[in-house]
């Protein structure tokens, strides 16, 4: 893609929404805003021009729907400002879930790739365990995740594998679909050729199977990663952890931090963004390496 | 006299079909001698990728008995009998020449050395030398073929299935495959069970032609094609070219391949 073309085909119409997005973002802040305001000028006895009052729901200390400017600075403060390791840094926060996350993604792919093969290969799984595959998604994440936490916090472990494990319930769902999808794609005829040079299983798992499912298996991580970091997320909120974006987003709520939460969360989409876009990166160079065709 | 190498004796195969069963070969007998070039000839329907398959125990008969070297089918493909090539290349898009030459040689376990030993000689024979590290979709149909037969011989099978190889290709590809395909043959004395739905090709190709008929499918006729070694495409516009076609024809307007 050309310079050019990177800017007509990516960066115009991307931004272009994010406009939108900041306008609407600014007007919502108002119309959230000015009552309040309203409301205290008047028990304050303040008297302000148009301006004036347009300006102050843009700065008060506890917006009930913060600006995007004091979204920015709270995360331009609590990012570049101080030590990535210090407590109030949103670095160290967001390095608290990405841990988990990553870990509950690693074992949720190898739970996935896992259950996968077996279900293409074991008719009787492929019967009985699917159904069950689905029905564990049914379960609303928010109910699970604190019986997972106290059930694993009883039996003396804490810290960063519950979490984790929240993140793996969420994440070997995508995975197991698609590698099953995946690991089915290759066609008849792929398949009767691997019969006439009589390839044992493992072989035609190994030089057939498993290859053909590698786009799958990217598509899929994509879907799974960004699910492992809400599952880790949602992990840190029944826990009354001290640490990570969850934290960040159930102490802002608990003393009315609404810009605190605000950040927390563009922090916790930033962080997705990457994720996905590394896991995205890997699969266009795995592909390439593969032979696929440049599109 | 050589010897029989594949011996078919009444063969029957039905396949069930939501529609009922599908009688897709009768009462088949049919001997092949080592060495031998036969077309299966006949329209679509004819059950001729089906007996095809048969040998290569790609479908299993319902009655009759086949052997294929004095084995079953089924231990014939273990013992690696044959080589077979289908009508598309079916190359592995993720591989590249080489490698999809290789993966033969990859099931069997053979050892490195060898493997790429096999691989040059093989990709020499159809000429396809230089084109190792391409991928599939960097070559045409025609060469894509080419590499899957090579991918084939690479097994060094004693006899070759080809299954329509070359019926996806336009006709100048076609002819200059047809032409390399019999210097492969006259060069490696292979035992080869061509079939196709072209009867220049098979006439072309053959020492003998098998004309089967559609519906149930069955062998109609048997006709003795040698035109001696040595033979280029010229020899299409010969007497004796034109009058073994006409009888293929013949036979297979009889065998009813002509009916709606």
């Amino acid at each position: 893609m050309s310079e050019r073309g990177f800017i007509q085909d990516r960066l115009v119409p991307v931004g272009s929404i994010l406009m939108v997005i900041l306008v609407i973002w600014y007007i919502a802040a108002y119309a959230m805003n000015a009552p309040f305001q309203r409301d205290f000028d008047r028990r304050t006895d303040v008297t302000r021009t148009g301006t004036e009052f347009l300006l102050a729901t843009m700065s008060q200390p506890k917006p009930t729907m913060p600006a995007p400017h004091q979204v920015a600075e709270n995360l331009w403060k609590n990012t570049l400002t101080v030590k990535p390791w210090s407590k109030r840094s949103l670095v160290y926060h967001s390095w608290i879930t990405l841990s988990a996350t990553l870990l509950g993604f690693a074992m949720g792919t190898a739970l996935g790739v896992a259950i996968a093969i077996g279900i293409v290969h074991i008719p009787a799984l492929d019967r009985s365990l699917l159904p069950w595959i689905i029905t564990s998604q049914t379960i609303p994440i928010l109910a699970v995740a604190p019986m997972i936490i106290v059930l694993l916090s009883a039996i003396g472990v804490t810290g960063l594998l519950p979490k984790a494990l929240i993140s793996t319930y969420l994440s070997f769902f995508p995975v197991a679909v698609g590698m099953v999808k995946g690991l089915r794609s290759p066609d008849i005829l792929h398949l009767d050729l691997m019969r006439t040079y009589s390839a044992t299983k493992l072989q035609l798992l190994w030089k057939l199977r498993i290859p053909a499912s590698v786009p799958f298996f990217f598509t899929s991580m994509k879907v799974a990663i960004a699910a492992s970091l809400i599952g880790a997320i949602v992990g840190e909120l029944p826990t009354g952890a001290v640490a990570g974006i969850g934290s960040k987003l159930l102490a802002g709520s608990y003393y009315s931090q609404t810009i605190d939460i605000f950040a927390a969360l563009i922090a916790g989409s930033i962080v997705a963004i990457m994720l996905v876009s590394f896991v995205d990166i890997l699969g266009r160079f795995v592909n390439a390496r593969m032979g696929a065709k440049q599109s | 006299m050589p010897e029989t190498v594949i011996s078919a004796r009444n063969l029957d195969l039905t396949f069930e079909t939501n529609d009922g069963p599908v009688h897709a070969l009768k009462d088949i007998t049919l001997d092949i001698a080592e060495g031998e070039f036969i077309s299966l000839i006949g329209p679509s329907g004819c059950g001729k990728t089906t007996l095809l398959r048969v040998i290569a125990d790609l479908e299993k008969p319902t009655g009759g008995t086949m052997s294929v070297n004095g084995m079953t089918p089924g231990q014939a493909r273990l013992a690696r009998a044959y080589g077979y090539v289908f009508q598309q290349a079916a190359l592995l898009p993720w591989r590249t020449i080489e490698k999809n030459v290789g993966l033969p040689l990859e099931v069997m376990g053979l050892d490195a050395a060898t493997r790429k030993s096999r691989i040059a000689s093989n990709l020499e024979l159809v000429n396809l030398a230089g084109f190792e590290k391409k991928f599939p979709w960097q070559l045409s149909g025609g060469m894509q073929q080419r590499a899957s037969i090579a991918r084939a011989l690479a097994v060094e099978p004693a006899m070759l299935l080809m299954d329509e190889p070359f019926g996806a290709l336009d006709e100048i590809v076609r002819d200059h495959l047809n032409e390399q395909l019999l210097k492969l043959w006259a060069k490696t004395k292979k035992t080869v069970v061509f079939v196709t739905h072209s009867i220049p090709e098979a006439v072309f190709l053959s020492t003998r032609i098998v004309v089967m008929s559609p519906r149930p499918g069955r062998i109609h006729e048997i006709i003795e094609c040698d035109l001696g070694a040595d033979r280029s495409l010229d020899i299409r516009e010969t007497p004796e070219f034109l009058k073994i076609a006409h009888q293929v024809r013949e036979g297979l307007k009889a065998g009813h391949s002509y009916d709606e």
